[in-house]
């Protein structure tokens, strides 16, 4: 276990080293000078040149990527051209409305999904499973971005239960906050939550097929102690998998419903550092971005050995 | 072809549309496809019309589905969505298929150092949450459907190529592939004449998803006006352009976005149902 744990350590870092490269070099390929945009055209070429000099951007390639890289190892990550702050401090702000999003929205996903698979696993074949079903199936369909623009027409323009969009702050006080990314996390969370529900139920069928779910049954177990006590634990291992997948389909979805709810998070800042030729944020919060990524599979993977011993002794 | 394979075909085909999810879902995309196929002969309306006068109706008899903030007929600007949003995701899985299956074949074909390098160039792909990276490809490239299509395309690479591998060894070990080879054949012929015939089914499911998932990912990337750019109409940007006029015409947020949601789910019923036909572990579970 050990070995393999660090077999999947090194090649994490193997991905990380080589996604780095990858992100750097296609943000080079970005047309337009960032010194000449920063000061606009009528700046002179003195002075966008002395401002080159000053980011760094007259030396080479290689220097520059290793000068960036080592700013990341250190948590230094430059300085943004448009906001002129740290980049640092600029997604230390921002990753506190993306994380709290992510999180609820994987909470509410889980929340709903594992109960609705378990239900129509359990009466696989009936109507409610059948209807529970299709109703994931449509849930699968739909696009995050509409049902957002669905739930802000219901909740935010008719009943005027929640406000449509923008984020007060948390200084504003945790309810006031929370109201404001309840609909962003419900929005991201449904389409989600349709999948992880049609995966639960299919993983829970496979298991319930299993003999030692017979062998329980055999033994006196009612059909929900059976199911709760041994199908839903030897069913979790797929059910880990889409959620650590979840977790970056989340991430990315961030980005969009940010956008729509006009929220101040990560997702919104790269979309318009990528408009203003803010190269160095958006290579650092895409790299930030692909780090959590690699990061959350790396503990999917630990998961798999707390839910499943056997693969504690396989190594 | 010969008497038998037709028949067999034929016992398929009936088998197929037995499968209530592959009817359901060919009906509805059937119905789809031809919306977008009609489109290039007939539309209500021109959609490049602007009527300034018939902006924002609601639905009625002569505008079905009402009009937008020109006053271009909602019905209209759909059914040539349709079209833009296929042509990106057909495309983009093509260009998924078309590199990753060879790629997943060579690798599964050759083994060691090459299989092991190329998983782990897949293992970097994966890595990116995808929309963000093609927000990043499309932002860098510009926007526009082309780069839409380049920008979905090469996350599609490494699915494909993922299934074509695992496919592909789980069918190396056969014995008809053991006596193409005792027979002389090389690996390129046999991946030809036989694995590639059998891993056709499990390619066919997921490039259906593949190709639902390209539908949602163009409407984002539209939606943030990153797709097809206007006079073009796509079913995402006529989103967004709906959402600032939620309050005055919110019927503008309900055709496109259904829209969406009918292809996706037809695309995906016809998946799920292809793959309960294919995988017979799960047929004589019904």
């Amino acid at each position: 276990m050990t070995a393999y744990l660090l077999r999947r350590i090194v090649s994490g870092l193997v991905t990380l080293v080589v996604a780095s490269i990858v992100v750097f070099s296609v943000l080079e390929v970005i047309p337009g000078d960032p010194a000449r945009l920063m000061l606009g055209m009528n700046a002179t070429d003195d002075a966008v040149q002395a401002l080159r000099v000053q980011m760094g951007l007259d030396q080479g390639f290689l220097i520059r990527y290793f000068h960036w890289t080592g700013g990341l190892l250190t948590l230094d990550f430059g300085k943004s051209y448009t906001y002129s702050v740290p980049v640092g401090e600029l997604i230390a702000e921002r990753v506190t409305v993306s994380l709290p999003l992510a999180l609820i929205a994987l909470a509410l996903s889980t929340a709903i999904a594992i109960p609705v698979g378990v239900f129509a696993a359990a009466r696989r074949g009936k109507p409610a499973d059948t209807i529970s079903m299709a109703v994931a199936q449509v849930g699968v369909a739909i696009p995050n971005f509409w049902f957002a623009l669905l739930l802000v027409y219901l909740f935010a323009v008719w009943l005027q239960l929640v406000p449509a969009g923008g984020f007060p702050g948390w200084q504003a006080g945790i309810g006031p906050a929370l109201k404001a990314l309840i609909l962003p996390a419900i929005a991201l969370a449904l389409p989600q939550a349709a999948i992880l529900a049609r995966v639960s139920r299919s993983a829970l069928i496979e298991v319930l097929g299993e003999d030692f779910i017979r062998m329980a049954r055999a033994k006196g177990l009612s059909r929900n102690a059976a199911l709760w006590r041994h199908a839903l634990r030897n069913a979790m291992l797929p059910v880990l998998t889409i959620l650590g997948l979840q977790f970056a389909f989340l991430l990315a979805g961030t980005v969009i419903i940010e956008n729509v709810f006009y929220l101040p998070g990560v997702g919104r800042l790269v979309v318009q550092a990528i408009n203003q030729r803010d190269l160095i944020v958006v290579e650092s919060v895409v790299m930030l971005l692909v780090a959590s990524v690699i990061l959350i599979n790396l503990l999917v993977d630990m998961a798999y050995a707390v839910v499943d011993p056997r693969l504690r002794t396989r190594a | 072809m010969s008497e038998t394979a037709t028949h067999r075909e034929r016992g398929f085909l009936r088998e197929a549309f037995a499968n209530r999810s592959f009817a359901t879902g060919t009906i509805i995309t059937t119905l789809i496809v031809a919306m977008a196929l009609l489109s290039f002969f007939w539309t209500p309306y021109d959609v490049t019309k602007l009527v300034v006068a018939d902006r924002m109706l609601p639905p009625s008899w002569d505008h079905i589905l009402g009009t937008d903030q020109f006053g271009r007929d909602v019905l209209s600007m759909i059914m040539v969505g349709a079209r833009n949003s296929i042509a990106v995701a057909l495309v983009a899985v093509g260009i998924g298929m078309g590199i990753g299956v060879p790629l997943g074949c060579w690798a599964a074909a050759k083994g060691g150092y090459i299989d092991d390098a190329l998983m782990r160039a897949n293992d970097v792909v994966f890595a990116f949450p995808a929309l963000l990276s093609a927000i990043m490809i499309t932002a860098v490239f510009g926007p526009g459907a082309i780069n839409a299509i380049i920008a979905i395309g090469i996350f599609n690479i490494p699915v494909f190529a993922r299934v074509a591998r695992a496919g592909a060894l789980s069918i190396r070990p056969r014995e008809f592939v053991l006596a193409a080879r005792a027979a002389g054949k090389g690996p390129m012929l046999i991946t030809i004449e036989h694995i590639l015939p059998n891993i056709t089914t499990l390619l066919l499911v997921q490039g259906t998803i593949q190709f639902a998932l390209g539908i949602l990912a163009e409407a984002s990337l539209s939606y943030l006006g990153l797709g097809a750019q206007p006079p073009m109409p796509s079913w995402g940007r006529m989103l967004f352009d709906a959402q600032t006029r939620m309050v005055v015409a919110p019927h503008l947020a309900i055709a496109p976005g259904m829209a969406i949601v009918f292809t996706v789910l037809g695309l995906n019923l016809i998946g799920d149902g292809l793959a309960d036909l294919l995988d017979p572990k799960l047929r004589r579970r019904r």
